[in-house]
């Protein structure tokens, strides 16, 4: 179907869904329902919506992975250029948010080389698009390159290349900047925009950042959470009209920032809690001996009521100073001493401190909130650092109670951690960390990938916690968390880890 | 190095296809269980001690790789010593210990048996890249590519549970749950990263779906896996090992065919 196009161009797909509509097996409500929608070969859509509007549903069910009869209800119709999608493989073409889920083979080139295979694609042939996908998307590195040894965004790019290696007519990118700091955000940006120009294909975006892809696309189409299309029209106009009412259900709107609480009882600085001197901070790579220094010379002080924000790119050692403090890592040279307020009788060490001493001195946020849970339900998450402080049942249930409301989680208390969406996640993450109201938080990336709502309510609450007299750290890139929320910066430099 | 690229130095037996060197294994290995015995294990092992110095392989990969063998092989062959037949003089006995020259004699052979099965595995694969003997597996044994391809893809995976266990383990001490028994934080610790581990795989199950994986057209294959020359070399050699040994232990009447 594609050996004459030598340039790499192909006719671009159409979609046409028909009072269409999914329901997820198990799941009373259906995620997408009385969807009409027409897009036509070559236009390039992003498409916003609310969390929970149903957008990564319609992704799959478009690129013809959302399964059969036993993973949920399908109605109406839904047609890649006439044919139901799992019936034309390879005419869509599919990426996720998460590089590390997408890359199933460890050298770029055979990485690439998979999908063609699968579709059948002679040898030559697939050498042939190999070299072009990589370097479509610029990733300008031999085809043996491991691809586990990449950046973010070149990771991203590869999962690009792979896809357009089957030369798709229908390239549907759902939040593949999610993951990425900002400049990996306009590597992808700028590589989609060259690709999709190049190739003639049609182009649907699932992104919460709309400033990121305005100027890249010229259809915007809203999905409305009760079903079927809420707006849909040029940038300009949708933005326009929808702007506020999009804003309110946590798109990123240019020109709408996110509403953030005010802060009326500012406090001034307390007494230090946590004093790092010359510090050198790193990890021990598996099954090694010598620690891998990430960052050193380290000069910070941690005191109550302030905010800290731990910026730098990627690879200056944030994550692992941040893991440091929080008495996670061990560090590796120069000191850090927990003061008398924050040990409180232990030793001013404070990786040498017991799990439970930990809770309500240094509370640490996981960049993969994942991680971090360990429960069956909402609540019983919320629960287990109040039951290792062997607090009463009924303080328990109140300090659960609480949290659940200010974060509005109450009507999840019962659902698994790991079934809530993105924002819910890290909501709970951070619900979870404050039901032990820790002295010192310490949260690794909380706004990444968050929508506009769920960045307001971030924010807003660790300026409350501020001011309440803690000490608030983040590590992150996000430039407005920085501007809006911190008292102070501690910039790591770019300096890369050498062996100690 | 990672789990799917080893470090691999280019040698004669590196650049032989990995079903000749699994054929190779396979058939020393089968050969050394048919009998118990001192010489056929001996000269196996000398004969693939030779086969060795064109592995590639220098002395500290070497050592390390065949690391846990060293340690296993004189174990296996030393509670063969203690516990095993009894036969021949007595010539130490406690309690239930008994070591006679029999028995001693087994512990050696058992040794060596173990250490002869074991290198040619282990030194032969350790100059193998799983993706060449994925290819391998789908295209000269035609086994199916699902099967083959999922298991490569599963084998990614490795790398990032490694983070992820350190993760966790650091989740956990800072929820304050980290205090617990080391068994039981480890039990509970395994638990959640093998639902960490389904969740990574379902995700990438759907990414290898987009791709056309498990479709039903019939699939090529990019790197041509080729039997040829060397592949036959390979095997002939690793035959002529397991003839030797079989040879060599019947003229010196010790093979005891241990079906008989």
């Amino acid at each position: 179907m594609t050996d004459r196009l030598g340039s790499g161009s192909v006719p671009g797909a159409s979609i046409r869904a028909r009072d269409w509509g999914w329901r997820h097996a198990g799941r009373g409500k259906p995620a997408v329902s009385a969807l009409d929608l027409d897009i036509e070969p070559g236009e390039r859509v992003l498409l916003l919506g609310a969390s929970g509007a149903g957008k990564s549903t319609l992704m799959q069910a478009m690129a013809g992975v959302l399964g059969g009869d036993e993973e949920g209800d399908e109605s109406g119709t839904l047609l890649l250029d006439g044919r139901r999608p799992a019936d034309a493989r390879g005419r869509a073409g599919l990426v996720l948010q998460d590089p590390d889920s997408q890359i199933v083979l460890a050298r770029i080139g055979d990485d690439v080389a998979f999908a063609p295979e699968n579709l059948g694609v002679p040898r030559e042939e697939i050498w042939r698009r190999v070299r072009w996908a990589l370097s479509a998307v610029g990733l300008d590195l031999p085809l043996h390159h491991s691809s586990s040894d990449l950046s973010g965004g070149q990771k991203q790019r590869l999962a690009l290349a792979s896809v357009l290696a089957m030369q798709p007519g229908l390239l549907l990118l759902d939040e593949p900047t999610a993951n990425l700091d900002p400049d990996g955000v306009r590597e992808i940006r700028d590589t989609v925009d060259r690709v999709v120009a190049n190739t003639g294909a049609t182009l649907v975006v699932v992104e919460h950042r709309v400033a990121v892809w305005r100027d890249i696309v010229d259809r915007v189409v809203v999905l409305d959470p009760s079903g079927g299309v809420l707006a849909d029209g040029s940038p300009h106009a949708v933005l326009e009209r929808e702007g506020p009412r999009l804003a309110a259900a946590g798109v990123w709107v240019p020109g709408i920032p996110p509403r953030v609480a005010d802060r009326p009882h500012r406090r001034a600085t307390g007494a230090d809690l946590l004093v790092a001197s010359d510090l050198a901070v790193g990890r021990t790579p598996f099954a090694s001996k010598q620690p891998f220094v990430a960052a050193s010379a380290i000069d910070v002080t941690l005191a109550e009521g302030t905010g800290l924000a731990l910026t730098g790119p990627n690879g200056a050692g944030k994550s692992t100073l941040a893991l440091t403090l929080a008495g996670l890592l061990e560090p590796v040279d120069g000191s850090l001493r927990a003061t008398r307020p924050l040990a409180r009788g232990l030793s001013g060490s404070p990786f040498r401190w017991k799990s439970r001493d930990l809770l309500t001195r240094l509370g640490t946020v996981f960049q993969d909130p994942e991680h971090q849970f360990l429960a069956a339900t909402v609540r019983r998450e919320l629960a287990i650092g109040p039951h290792a402080l062997k607090l009463p049942q009924r303080d328990v249930d109140a300090r659960v109670d609480e949290l659940l409301q200010r974060l509005r989680l109450d009507h999840l208390a019962d659902a698994n951690p790991f079934t809530l969406s993105g924002g819910e996640k890290r909501r709970l993450s951070v619900a979870t960390v404050l039901a032990a109201r820790p002295q010192v938080l310490l949260l690794d990336e909380p706004t990444f990938g968050q929508d506009a709502v769920t960045w307001g309510e971030l924010v807003s609450l660790l300026g409350e916690l501020v001011d309440e007299g803690r000490s608030v750290v983040t590590v992150t890139h996000d430039r407005a968390l920085v501007t809006t929320f911190a008292d102070r910066e501690l910039a790591l430099g770019t300096t890369s880890g050498v062996p100690a | 190095m990672t789990a799917l690229m080893p470090e691999i130095r280019d040698s004669a037996v590196a650049r032989v296809n990995p079903i000749a060197k699994l054929a190779v294994a396979v058939v020393i290995s089968l050969t050394l269980l048919l009998s118990i015995d001192v010489v056929s294990a001996s000269v196996a092992l000398v004969l693939v001690g030779i086969l060795l110095f064109w592995s590639g392989l220098d002395a500290r990969q070497f050592w390390l790789r065949t690391s846990p063998l060293w340690l296993a092989a004189p174990f296996a062959g030393l509670t063969t010593v203690l516990y095993g037949e009894d036969s021949g003089a007595l010539l130490f006995e406690w309690g239930l210990v008994s070591v006679t020259e029999g028995s001693l004699g087994l512990g050696v052979s058992i040794t060596l048996r173990v250490l002869a099965i074991g290198l040619p595995s282990i030194v032969l694969f350790a100059t193998t890249d799983p993706t060449d003997l994925a290819d391998g597996l789908g295209q000269i044994l035609k086994l199916p590519s699902r099967f083959v391809l999922g298991g490569l893809a599963g084998m990614r995976m490795i790398g990032l549970f490694i983070d992820d266990w350190r993760a966790l383990g650091q989740a956990r001490r800072a929820r304050g749950v980290g205090d617990a028994h080391v068994l039981i934080r480890l039990g509970t610790q395994a638990f959640a990263l093998l639902v960490l581990a389904i969740r990574r795989g379902s995700k990438l199950a759907t990414a290898m779906e987009a791709k056309g994986f498990g479709s039903d057209i019939p699939r090529t294959w990019a790197r041509p896996s080729t039997f040829g020359g060397p592949e036959i070399v390979l095997i002939s050699i690793g035959l002529v090992i397991a003839a030797a040994a079989v040879t060599a232990a019947v003229l010196a009447g010790t093979w005891n065919f241990i079906l008989d």
